[in-house]
């Protein structure tokens, strides 16, 4: 199989491995064609955790610190569902977002632009009885990167979620509707026209809280990832 | 949208930010019997290390069982990232036997700046060559250097199973 075949083989859903126009992706991008593993009972498990110490704080981001976080205040909210639609409860949602000045706390972040002392940027919940999982944010901004002249990515918050198998497990990017940097950005335009659009939240006045924040909704559906093999 | 399930995007460059509050490299206690450390390095297509993978296990209890309540405190989950040096490392136990035509065996991803998705592969393990000569999906791979990047190798401190994103020595990578 040619390497332009393994490429199309893999866009049905999730991104290629190989993608020239992502750079980072030149070194770290498998060449050889993905082997079939049989979903054995590994595969099939996954894990649970809800005996670890998840505080309904740490759902707030806005709320971390002695002071109020600077910024656009938001309310992330969806469903975490399988690919038939049953929603996934009592599972993990991580999330982890630059501040509203496109900075994110990490030390490794060269962007100048100011960091806020009272937003640090990640929060976490378990998902309730209907797979529902609700962060309160602050809208992330966009920030430039070096992987081309003049590239910026557009605003996105990540997401880290676990299934109820190893299968399911999925770390993706939530975007916002109408941002003009999604045409330009390698890392979304990696995934087919198809399904980008299940990468955009939706503004949602139901959830835009009257007088205090907007609202956004995301649905995460995992499950069908890898699920394309291409065998060598 | 039910029945369309949500692309994948890269961890990027920034992700302990979100996932270094679990404290999961120590799967058990490493005074306990049995503990193994499980070690690695992952290195790109240059064997440059990757100083920036995020690194996840995932398992069978010793007595071959994935309930949370098998043992106590038993999750068969770690999680650990990568240092400068591209290295990872668990302490562990070895998995129970899962069947007749199966090897005990650590379900291994691998996530980075660089990776849209997700690398998955297997590490099996080097003190069971009658199990792994009889594992279906061992049984599946003709290319013996192939099958060979998915058997950690014994290491001073215990077995190290390095993870090679690309060309020479290229780990096995799986989708189901």
């Amino acid at each position: 199989m040619s390497r332009d075949e393994l490429i199309a083989a893999t866009t049905a859903l999730d991104p290629p491995y190989d993608w020239p126009a992502y750079r980072s992706s030149a070194l770290r991008c498998p060449h050889r064609p993905l082997l079939t593993l049989p979903a054995g009972p590994t595969e099939l498990h996954g894990p649970v955790f809800g005996h670890h110490r998840i505080d309904p704080a740490d759902a707030d981001l806005t709320a971390q610190h002695a002071g109020e976080a600077l910024g656009e205040r938001i309310i992330v909210t969806g469903r975490l569902l399988d690919a038939d639609g049953r929603p996934i409860a009592g599972q993990l949602v991580e999330i982890w977002q630059a501040n509203a000045a496109g900075r994110y706390a990490h030390g490794n972040d060269q962007h100048p632009a100011p960091l806020d002392p009272n937003f640090t940027g990640a929060g976490r919940c378990l998902t309730g009885g209907d797979g529902t999982y609700r962060f309160v944010t602050i809208k992330p901004g966009a920030y430039p990167w070096r992987n081309h002249p003049n590239a910026w990515r557009p605003a996105h918050i990540h997401f880290s979620v676990f299934g109820r198998t190893f299968t399911e497990r999925l770390v993706t990017q939530m975007y916002f509707p109408g941002d003009p940097l999604l045409d330009l950005d390698p890392i979304y335009q990696s995934v087919s026209d198809a399904a980008r659009p299940r990468l955009v939240s939706a503004f949602d006045l139901g959830t835009t809280t009257p007088e205090w924040a907007l609202g956004y909704t995301f649905d995460v559906v995992v499950g069908g990832h890898l699920a394309t093999p291409v065998v060598g | 949208m039910p029945g369309h399930p949500t692309p994948s995007q890269t961890v990027g460059p920034f992700f302990s930010l979100g996932v270094s509050w679990i404290d999961a490299d120590e799967l058990v206690d490493p005074g306990r019997s049995g503990a193994v450390v499980l070690l690695g390095r992952v290195l790109d297509g240059s064997g440059a290390p990757v100083p920036d993978a995020l690194v996840e296990i995932f398992q069978a209890s010793p007595t071959g069982r994935f309930d949370p309540n098998a043992e106590e405190r038993w999750s068969g989950f770690g999680r650990c990232l990568s240092d400068d040096d591209g290295t990872y490392r668990f302490v562990t136990v070895k998995p129970g036997a899962l069947g007749a035509h199966s090897a005990p065996h650590i379900d291994v991803s691998v996530f980075a700046r660089g990776l849209l998705q997700r690398v998955v592969t297997r590490c099996y393990f080097p003190d069971e060559p009658d199990a792994n000569r009889a594992d279906a999906v061992l049984r599946a791979i003709d290319d013996p250097a192939v099958r060979g990047s998915l058997v950690a190798v014994p290491d001073g401190e215990g077995l190290r199973f390095d993870i090679r994103l690309q060309g020479a020595g290229e780990t096995a990578f799986f989708a189901w």
